[in-house]
């Protein structure tokens, strides 16, 4: 079986050659050439945009957009960015976190897609032909309806200090898979409550999801362990975790209230 | 097989070469450029056998298409030596029997001098960090991180 790299200078130009049967953007790779090396059999043609666009890193006035092509490496290393740092962190070892892309991450099945966990608790914004889409219709519609679009990069507001919280939790240390990964965005009322909160879980179902009845419930809560058990005890609610050789989706669920508590307690 | 032409520099010597198309960097090392140094453990980015540096950074060259290297500057553990004078990571891994089979250490030692490539003084923890992409199945890894921390010291003590 023979693969082709076909390379374009522009986007407009590598989404019109996805429509081809076989086609596949490359990213980093680190999921696609291992497919291959897998053998999938349906890999006929990578297709990747050089558009230096895709390699930007942009924060002006507490908006942040990451090129597509940027990698986990050069977020967990950037100035500015120490606040999601984290998350970058999180993906994979030193190699894979110099290949891992943003957009890569956005298409990684579960457990994979920790950074992509990250972005959904950020509000953050998917940029396909041009426009702004929330990241939780990409993330709903990425085996559908944008299976063959190209994200030119990602926006969103950086969290105001203290307010974004991640957690990853995984077996292995340091570097293994997801049992569960948790990203939580929290701004509080001046009086100690919480005004609002965005949770995002990974690994409870096949792309990221919100963990929205949680959210709700916590409006209004002090974060101390009386008044965030009704949340914890929704944090599952609407969820259907993945299942695989790292845990069950039963074990998942039960986990999960546990984690989520550390979280919000820490 | 369509033959695609790369030009790249490997381990300081400029190389021209026909690829296949969709060949990965580490069969282009072994295969066509001769370095067999870089390992193939397991092609799907788990085990760290196959790390190169590519512009200075630390890669999976199994998960690296050849094509996307063309002017790149790539390093094997290869480069390391010269004239049969080790590296202190190389003499500092023989010193402290953190090679066994070997099969990993071309990978390890390139972790490793990544990690003190950016920080020379590593701690214990960032040395774990360091070899985190990297799977040992012969020594435990306790030696490994013994001669990396060994090597750091030699290199500050040289540089002192
Ligand atoms: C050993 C190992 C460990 C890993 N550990 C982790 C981990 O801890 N956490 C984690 O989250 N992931 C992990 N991964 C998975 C993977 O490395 C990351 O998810 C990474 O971010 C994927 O990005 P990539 O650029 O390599 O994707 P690629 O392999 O290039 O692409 C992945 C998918 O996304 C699509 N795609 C890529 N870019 C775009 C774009 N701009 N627009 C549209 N589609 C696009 C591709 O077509 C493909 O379907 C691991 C992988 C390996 C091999
Ligand atoms: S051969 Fe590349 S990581 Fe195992
Ligand atoms: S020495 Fe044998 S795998 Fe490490």
């Amino acid at each position: 079986m023979t693969l082709a790299l076909q390379n374009f200078p522009s986007i407009e130009a590598a989404t019109a050659a996805l429509a081809s049967p076989g086609a596949r953007y490359l990213g980093g790779g680190t999921l696609v050439v291992r497919a291959a090396n897998e053998g999938d059999v349906e890999l006929r043609t990578f297709v990747r945009a050089t558009d230096p666009r895709l390699n930007d890193i942009t924060v002006s006035d507490g908006a942040v957009r990451l090129g597509a092509s940027v990698t986990m490496a050069s977020i967990a290393r950037h100035p500015q960015l120490s606040a999601i740092a984290p998350a970058a962190r999180a993906v994979g070892g030193p190699a894979i976190r110099n290949m891992a892309t943003v957009g890569g991450n956005l298409f990684a099945p579960a457990p994979y897609g920790d950074f992509a966990v990250a972005l959904l608790a950020l509000d953050a914004k998917a940029e396909i032909d041009g426009s702004l889409i929330p990241l939780e219709d990409l993330l709903a519609g990425r085996a559908t309806r944008y299976a063959s679009s190209i994200v030119a990069g990602v926006s969103f507001g950086l969290p105001a200090q203290g307010s974004f919280r991640f957690a990853k939790v995984s077996r292995v240390k340091p570097k293994g898979i997801s049992v569960l990964s948790i990203a939580a965005t929290i701004e509080m009322a001046p009086d100690g409550t919480v005004k609002s909160a965005r949770i995002a879980l990974g690994c409870m179902a096949d792309h990221p999801v919100r963990a929205r009845a949680a959210e709700a419930a916590l409006a209004g809560c002090r974060l101390d362990k009386e008044e965030v058990a009704p949340a914890l005890a929704l944090a599952a609610e609407g969820t259907s975790p993945i299942t695989d050789p790292i845990a069950s989706a039963w074990y998942r669920k039960e986990v999960l209230p546990v984690h989520l508590g550390r979280l919000l307690l820490s | 097989m369509p033959k695609v032409p790369i030009q790249l520099v490997l381990n300081g010597e400029e190389r021209a070469e026909f690829v296949d198309s969709g060949a990965t960097l580490l069969k282009v090392i072994r295969d066509k450029l001769g370095d067999t140094s870089p390992k193939g453990g397991c092609h799907q980015g788990t085990c760290g056998a196959c790390s190169v540096e590519i512009d200075g950074e630390l890669k999976l060259s199994c998960l690296v298409l050849a094509e996307t290297c063309g002017g790149a500057d790539v390093s094997t553990v290869s480069s390391l030596s010269s004239d049969g004078v080790l590296h202190p990571l190389q003499r500092a891994f023989m010193e402290n029997f953190a090679a066994q089979c070997g099969f990993c250490t071309p990978g390890m030692i390139m972790a490793a001098k990544s990690l003190l490539d950016r920080i020379p003084d590593p701690t214990r923890d960032d040395v774990i960090e360091a070899i985190s992409g990297n799977i040992c199945r012969c020594t435990g890894y306790e030696p490994i991180i013994q001669a990396i921390l060994t090597a750091a010291r030699a290199n500050s003590l040289t540089a002192a």
